[in-house]
Parts: C-alpha cells; structure tokens; sequence
C-alpha cells in the first residue's frame, strides 16, 4: 500500500481543525464538548497513524524514509521524509497532543474551539518542522509555529501572559531570521535547498561559520542556551498547562533537533571550531540555571530553569561528537519531552485545585493526594536522572560521550546532576511532604481522567529507563552515519576528529545492551 | 498602411484607451444624469466595470514585446504584469469605498472618474519608456489622488491632507522634471534605451546628478525615507478608501517606473545608483519598523507600514538584478492584497454609523467579531513577515536576490528590522485577541466581506500554490533585461 503516509500524519491535525472551525458554532456547552471530542480524537487517529510509521520503519537503514516529494516554490520543493534522529520525534509529539488535549479538558473553559484549533494546527507544524527535507519547508513549519503558540499564551495565558507571548514570539524571531539569511545564503551556494543533496554538499569553511553562527541564533534561542534562554521561564509561568507541556517537552526539542540536522552534518568544520564555545554555554547553562532553580519560588519557574539545565546536556552531548553523545543527546530529548511535560501536567493537576502555583502554598500534599505524590515522585526521580528512570540514560550517556571528548567539560556537568536532585527533592518535599496547610484540607486526588493521563507517561518514563534499546536502535543508524560523516569531512580538511579510536554507532547499541543491568543494580 | 491596420498597431494600448474613453464617458454620464446618491452609486459601480474592462484587456493582450509612439511607451511583460497589479489595486479601493461613500454622504461621481484618470496615468507610467512620457504618466497619475485626498471638503483634515499632498508633490515632480532636463542635457536623448547607451561610456557628473534628482521624484511617490514625510498626514487625513487607494494604486505605479528607469536606462552605472538605493532602502525600514510603534490611529500606523514595505521592496531593487525585479513584483504583488484586506478591515471599524479609527476600538474584536479579527490578525502576521503566510514569501525573494547580489549588511539590517516590525503588528493581533471587548462594530457589508476574503484567502493559502505568481513574475523580470 502506498499512501503519503508522512503528509497524512503532519497534515491531519489542520484537518481537525479546519473541522473544530466550520462545524462548532457558538460557545455552549455542546459546542465546547463538540470541540474537545474532534481534537482529541483527531489527536488520537494522528498518534495511531504515526505508529504505524514505527512499525514500517526500517531501523537499520540510516537513509531517509517514507519520502514523498513534489514541485513546490521552483527554488525549494515539498520534500518530506524521517529518518532515526527526526521519527523519535515525531512520535514524541503525536503522542503527547492527545494528553495534552486531556489535560485541558476542563482547565480551559473559554474559547475553547479557538484553543482546540490552535493546538491542533500547533501539531502540524511541529510534525512538519520534524519530517521536512527541504530547508525552505522547514522554516515555514519551524516559524509558523510562532503564530499558535503566541496566541496560546496570550490569549489562555496567566496574569504577565502579555508581556511573556511577545517575549516569546520576537525573541525566537530575532533568532530565526538570521538562520532565513544563512539558508539563502546556502542556497546560492549549493543551488538547492534540499536537505539530503546539501548534507553531503560539503560548504566552504568561510561561509560554514557564518552560516553555523546564524543557525546557532535560532536553535540556541529555541532550545534555550544560557544566555538568551530568558524567555523561557516567563513564557512557561504565564502558558496554559497544555501550552508549557507542549513548550518544554516538544518546541525546546527543535533546537537540538536542528542543531543534529544541519550544524552538525552540514557544518561539520564550524562544530568542529565552535564546540568549546558550545560546551561553555552548556556547563554555564547547567550549573548556573540550576542554582537559580534553587531559588525558585514558583513551581514552574522551578521545572523551568530545570529544564535549560537538562537542555544543557543536550547541547553538550551532540557537540561532543561521539557516538554516546550523540545518541544519549536524542535520548535526553525524549526521556525529558516525556518527563518536563509530564512535571508541568503535575502543576496543572494541583493549580487547577488551588489556582497557585507558589511553592510556599502547597505542603503535606501526600496525606491528601497519595496517588499524585506517587506519581509526582515518578517523575521528580526522572528529572533528578535516578537510575532506572529514563532520565538517567540520557545523562549518563552524554556524560560518558563527553567524558571521552573533553574531561573538564564532562567534570563540571557531573555538578548540574547534584544541583539537579538538590532543587528537585526540595521542591517535592517542600510540597508533598510535611504537615498539611490548612488551606489544602479540602483538595481532592486525582481524578479517573488524569490517571488516565499520567499512566502512559509513568509506563514510558520506567520503560526507558530499565529498556532504552527501541529508541536508541532507532536511531544507531542515522546516528552512525552522522558521526562518520562528520569524520569523512574532517578528515577531508586535514583536521583531527574528536573521537578517532572508537567505530561509529556500535557503542552506542551496546551501551543499549549494558544499561538495563547497570540500572537494575 | 490602411486605417485599418494602423488602428490595429494600437492594440496593445487597449487598456489605457479602454480606461480613457471609459473616464470621459462615465464623466459626460455623471453630468448628464447623476443628480441623485443613487445614480452616483451608478456611475462609481460602472468605474469598476472600466477597470475590470481595463484589466480584462490586459489579460488578452497578445504576448510578446510592443514599442509604441516611436518607443515612448513599451508593453511588456513586465508593463502588463504591472498593470494588472495597479487596475486590481485600483478596483479593489474603488470596491471598498462604496459603504464608506454611502455612510459618510460623499457620493460623488467624480470620485469614481478621478479613480479612473489617476489609474490611466498610472498604466502609462509603468510602461513609459522615455523621460517626456515618464513625466506625464506622473503628473496623470498625481493630480486626481491630490483632488480625491482633498474629496471629503467640509473636513478640514481632508483638505488639509490634500493640500499637502499637492504641494510638496508639486515639489517632487519639479525635482523630477529637473533631473529629467540634466539628464537630457547631458545624454542628448530623452529615450531610456539611448540614456543607457550615453551612460554606458562612464558615469559623469551631470548625469548622476540628474539621476540624484530623478530618485527624489521616484522616492517621494513611493514614500521612502527621506521623502515620506508627507504620508501619516495624508494617510490619517484623507477619507478611509482613498488611503487605501493611496497605499495600493500608486505604489505600484511608483515602485514600476523607479525600476524600469534604473535598470533600462542606468544599468551601465549600477554602482552610482545603488548606493543611493541601499541608504534609502535601510532608512526606510528602520523608520517604518521604530515609527510605527507609538501609533495609536491605525491609518498612520499603516502609513508607516506602508513606508517600511517599501524599504523592503527596494531591498530587491538594490540587488540590481533579475531577481531582484522578480523579487519586488512578488513583494508588490502580495503586498497590493494584504493593504486592501488590511483597509477592508478598517473600513469596517464602524460603530453606531460613524468610522472609529483607534488601535484601541480594535479591543476584544475576536470576540465581538471573530471572523474579521481572525483574517485581519493573519494579515498582519502576513505583513510582519511570518511563514506560512504570504507576506513571508514576499521578504523572502527580495532578501534571496539581496544575498546573492552580495548586500549582505543590507539583508541582515532588513530581517532585524522586520523583528522590531513584527512587534507593532503583534500589538494589534493583542488588542483584538487578548485584550477585554468594547463594544462591537457593525456588521461587515457584504462588499468588504468579499474583498477581505479574496485578500484574505490569498494570503493564507499562497503556500499551497505559489506557482502562477512566481511564475508570472520571473517573466516579467526576464523582459526587463
């Protein structure tokens, strides 16, 4: 059977939402359940349909797949295709729009045809960032983005919700032009602005490093790198608990993705060049955000700054080069895309209770909520990286792949991961355990609907962590071919790759095979 | 040669002599019978029949190259990619001026025929081929918009606006002609072909003088930086539709004779004429983008819009290159139809049958009325420059041209300004979605409707089928070199 199963998959949410928009009228209840139930099942067939992609796709090759490709602008064309770095995360987003949609099920109670075809239309885009082979392509969904995601947090958003959607919306657009410039400025030099004939195109070094440099302005905004990840912490305070969900665990992940899709393979030289620069911001971002985590007296501020922290490692891993690193960058992408959004769906759960989100509010929370404090503990444990969660995995292997790149770098990262269970255990002691604020007597456990929805994220985040082969053998081979690709073209200019001992993607399968024992000890 | 076949020769100026007896005709027919509102709503309707008339005679036209009145006007592609432009502006204002007319009781017959002559002149400037034609397709084009700023005269600000408009236009149109005398002067022709030929021996003194001159004309009609300062007055002073007018029609007429006189005639002196253009370029986007941002009457603000898209499309002017002209026809393209959806949005912020014109009087519209606020707050995500909307493609081809013409500083000043643009566009999406509902305006005429939704749909699924305009514009761009 032969059907545009990747379109299908991105272009199906906008379906939905076309339908949210023509068939809902008004505003009353039938018209509010009417749009919950076309999202969420629109969500759903999405997810289901994207799983299928996981059962058709060939692990072992490291090509891209599922390709479809049609004339399109004349200059660019509409060229779609996943491979084992981007298809982790297209699943990653198809399965959480559908919790997501749950979740917002009875938080949100305004315009809620407006928020289901904003979120709905959201998961295109995103779907579309991931599996466009074509750079043209992917700045439109990469930026389109923007546009949901602004009016989410503007329009569902907190009492600073002004303030942080344009913050938000002109940071990462600052960011982004520059990367439009850098993709123009490619295309007169390679002719093309096709994904697959540039990454093995091999550039210029001149204009490889302003072009890396221009590419690093959008992703290291987008993902966010210390310094300029200060609009992350507003925008995820102010943001609708579906919209940080869909913010940390799916918007942050663009960044690294980019920065594996073209820095890497396409500027292998400038990586090379630039990666100290990339490591300082890194162990910066790791140490200094988490000691401002500590600080923290919003919950969400609190999971924020923890989340560049963990992004830190990200960036840290994939610049190292190494077959771990990269692997284990992909890894903690996903492990935290599943862990941050299931932290911040844990907010909800108790802001929709008592509409606070400051920490000194909650206490004693496990006498009332002994299912929540479990579930909360799940993933506090997850975040700190506890072996045996998937946490763990993803910052033990880009520590171990930055270990063999630079010791000082890896040395210094290691203080993030205490830093990291300091915040994160305070922050669950102070709310869960303890005597119970009088003002919380009343507040109930969860309900059947965020059982529901917390299920899958606690199955997923133990899976991973005592079993991460499936998504590190989805991506071994596509990871492999990076890094030799990366060593070809070094080798081509004259220059030392980082990692010249080891064989490309074996390690990583095999670290796949030791890490559930090692977890289980 | 018989009558027959010399008439014949004349056929590629159908549509101006379309659009000139169809002036006369509706003039004699508003002297003759239009006493009443109702028959002036008559006559302004048959103005828009001329125009598609006009039009429809473009779209048929033979294809291929015509030289007419011994090569003072030439059609071309690039001419009749234009002038389907200017006629479509020019319509679509004239569409969105009926409720408005109605409303404020300022049916005129005139004010249709003045929309007529003003495009005729406008058809002959963008195929004018020499400076003696150049000059009166100006003049022809100019002197209706200063009468029709000026229409609503019991308003002071009107009147006022027109007067301005007609005096530092006055002023333009003299530096004009007096860098249009010294070029003649100093090449000895007035053709653009025979100009070239002169400059192609080396740029002296007289010539680039000349050319200084020439700009300001061009630069004030597209209202670039330094000669804008005429458009927030005008734009916030003249009645609603012929803002829209303003900001559509003549732009195009302007932005079309600016390019074909410097890529036709000047092209052996690219390095005098495109500094000019880059300095004027970037000031125009800077001023528009930082401008605009302490607006509270939305017609100014879209009178620095305007400024700022023009510092855009000469981004690709600046290029000097066919793609660079293909690149400004995209711009101007788009930009003709996200201006009249923008002012069909406008001119249905009407309450309680007066037109309200504050950014503020926009509050809660998504709630009070949805439909008009979901289009205009895509249109101005378009006008800002974001993907997938139109508006997005529109930059995107002018920076392409600008990056390979190797105008580096240029481009990466340009993006940075449309970051600090993107936020005044942002602050009119936060007004109508996220701030509390005012009262809300009255329903939307079914004329405004039609023209926002046209407007409004190219904008949102240009993505979808770029083709025919890219396509049409890489022609056009071709038959200029």
């Amino acid at each position: 059977m032969n059907w545009p199963i990747l379109s299908v998959t991105t272009f199906l949410p906008l379906f939905g939402a076309l339908l949210v928009m023509l068939l809902v009228r008004g505003s009353g209840a039938l018209a509010r359940g009417t749009a919950r139930w076309i999202a969420l099942w629109t969500t759903l067939v999405t997810f289901a349909i994207s799983l299928i992609m996981v059962w058709r796709f060939d692990p072992t090759s490291p090509e891209f797949q599922f390709v479809e490709k049609q004339p399109w602008l004349g200059l660019a064309s509409y060229h779609m295709g996943v491979d084992g770095i981007s298809l982790p995360f297209v699943i990653l987003t198809t399965a959480l729009m559908p919790i997501c949609i749950l979740a917002s099920w009875t938080a949100v109670q305004k315009r809620v045809k407006e928020y289901m075809v904003a979120f709905l239309i959201l998961e295109t885009l995103m779907v579309g960032t991931f599996s466009a082979l074509d750079l043209v392509l992917f700045y439109l969904f990469f930026e389109g983005g923007l546009i949901p995601m602004f009016l989410i947090i503007g329009v569902w958003g907190g009492p600073r919700r002004v303030y942080a959607s344009f913050k938000f919306f002109l940071y990462t657009l600052l960011g982004s032009v520059l990367m439009l410039l850098a993709i123009m400025a490619m295309y007169w030099e390679a002719g093309t602005t096709d994904i697959v004939t540039l990454l093995h195109h091999g550039f210029p070094v001149g204009l490889q490093k302003w072009a890396w440099f221009a590419f690093f302005a959008s992703f290291a905004v987008k993902m966010p790198m210390w310094p300029v990840h200060t609009w992350l912490p507003d925008a995820h305070v102010e943001a609708p608990t579906a919209g940080s969900v869909i913010l940390a665990a799916i918007l942050l992940k663009m960044g690294g993705y980019g920065f594996l899709r073209f820095s890497l393979p396409m500027f292998p030289a400038a990586s090379h060049d630039f990666a100290p620069l990339i490591f300082t911001l890194s162990v910066v971002a790791i140490i200094y955000t988490s000691l401002v985590a500590l600080m923290q007296e919003d919950v969400k501020k609190l999971i924020a700054y923890s989340s560049v922290a963990h992004m830190g490692f990200v960036t840290m891993g994939i610049f190292a080069l190494t077959p771990q690193g990269v692997a284990g960058g992909i890894f903690q992408m996903i492990s935290h895309g599943i862990v941050s959004g299931a932290l911040f769906l844990c907010v909800g759960v108790v802001y929709d209770r008592m509409h606070t989100r400051e920490i000194a509010f909650y206490g004693g929370l496990v006498n009332r909520m002994p299912l929540y404090a479990f579930v909360f503990m799940v993933f506090t444990l997850a975040n700190v990286g506890l072996p045996g969660t998937s946490g763990f995995i993803g910052e033990f292997l880009t520590l171990i792949g930055t270990f063999k790149a630079n010791n000082a770098v890896a040395v210094f990262a290691t203080i993030g991961v205490i830093l990291s269970a300091a915040y994160a255990l305070w922050l669950y002691r102070k709310m869960i355990f303890g005597t119970l604020k009088p003002a919380l007597v009343g507040i109930k456990d969860m309900g059947l609907r965020e059982a529901v929805i917390f299920a899958p994220l606690v199955v997923l985040t133990i899976l991973f962590g005592v079993a991460p082969k499936p998504v590190l053998d989805m991506s071994a081979a596509s990871v492999a071919q990076l890094i030799d690709n990366y060593k070809h073209s070094m080798a081509a200019l004259n220059v030392p790759a980082k990692d010249a001992k080891t064989g490309s993607g074996s390690i990583s399968m095999e670290r796949a095979e030791i890490m559930p024992v090692s977890a289980a000890r | 040669m018989n009558p027959m076949m010399q008439l014949q020769s004349y056929a590629p100026v159908l549509p101006e002599a379309v659009l000139a007896i169809g002036a006369l005709v509706m003039l004699m027919g508003g002297v003759g019978v239009a006493q009443s509102e109702r028959s002036s709503r008559i006559v302004n309707g048959f103005c828009v029949a001329v125009l598609a008339l006009a039009a429809f005679a473009v779209v048929t036209m033979p294809p291929g190259r015509y030289e007419l009145f011994g090569g003072s006007l030439v059609i071309d592609d690039y001419a009749r990619f234009l002038k389907l432009l200017a006629l479509s502006g020019s319509g679509g204002a004239l569409i969105l001026s009926f409720n408005w007319l109605m409303l404020e009781k300022q049916q005129k017959f005139e004010y249709g025929v003045l929309f007529l002559l003003s495009t005729l002149g406008m058809l002959l400037l963008i195929s004018a081929s020499d400076l003696i034609a150049l000059y009166l397709g100006l003049e022809m084009m100019s002197l209706p918009l200063y009468v029709v700023a000026a229409s609503n005269r019991e308003n002071v600000k009107s009147t006022e606006a027109g007067l301005k408009y007609f005096v530092l236009g006055a002023l333009s149109s003299g530096m004009l002609l007096y860098g249009a005398s010294l070029i003649y002067g100093f090449t000895g022709t007035v053709a653009f072909p025979g100009i070239a030929k002169a400059a192609a021996q080396g740029a002296n003194i007289g010539l680039v003088f000349g050319l200084v001159f020439m700009f300001v004309g061009f630069c004030f009609k597209i209202s670039a930086v330094p000669f804008h300062m005429w458009t927030p007055d005008v734009y916030e002073g003249a009645p609603t539709p012929v803002t829209a007018f303003f900001a559509a029609a003549p732009k195009v007429a302007g932005i079309a004779i600016f390019m074909r006189a410097t890529m036709v005639a000047f092209p052996g002196i690219t390095h005098e004429w495109q500094q000019i253009v880059v300095f004027v370029s970037i000031a125009s986007m800077a001023l528009g983008a930082f401008a605009a941002i302490g607006q509270r009457n939305i017609k100014r603000l879209m009178a620095y819009s305007s400024i700022g898209h023009m510092g855009f499309a000469l981004v690709g002017l600046a290029a000097g290159t066919a793609e660079g002209v293909q690149g400004v026809l995209i711009y101007m393209a788009i930009y003709v139809a996200m201006t009249l959806g923008t002012f069909a949005c406008i001119l249905s912020m009407q309450r309680d049958g007066t037109f309200v014109e504050d950014i503020s009087d926009l509050a809660g519209a998504a709630r009070t009325s949805p439909a008009m606020a979901f289009f205009l707050a895509m249109l101005l995500f378009s006008l800002a420059g974001i993907p997938p909307l139109a508006g997005f493609f529109a930059k995107f081809y002018v920076f392409l041209a600008a990056i390979k013409a190797g105008l580096y500083a240029l481009a990466v000043i340009g993006v940075l300004t449309s970051v600090v643009g993107a936020f005044y566009y942002l602050s009119i999406v936060k007004t109508m979605y996220f701030d509390a509902p005012v009262q809300g305006f009255a329903r939307m005429p079914g004329l405004l409707a039609l023209v926002l939704g046209v407007t409004g749909l190219i904008n949102l699924l240009f993505f979808a089928y770029p083709a025919p305009l890219v396509g049409a514009a890489t022609a056009a761009a071709k038959s200029l070199f």
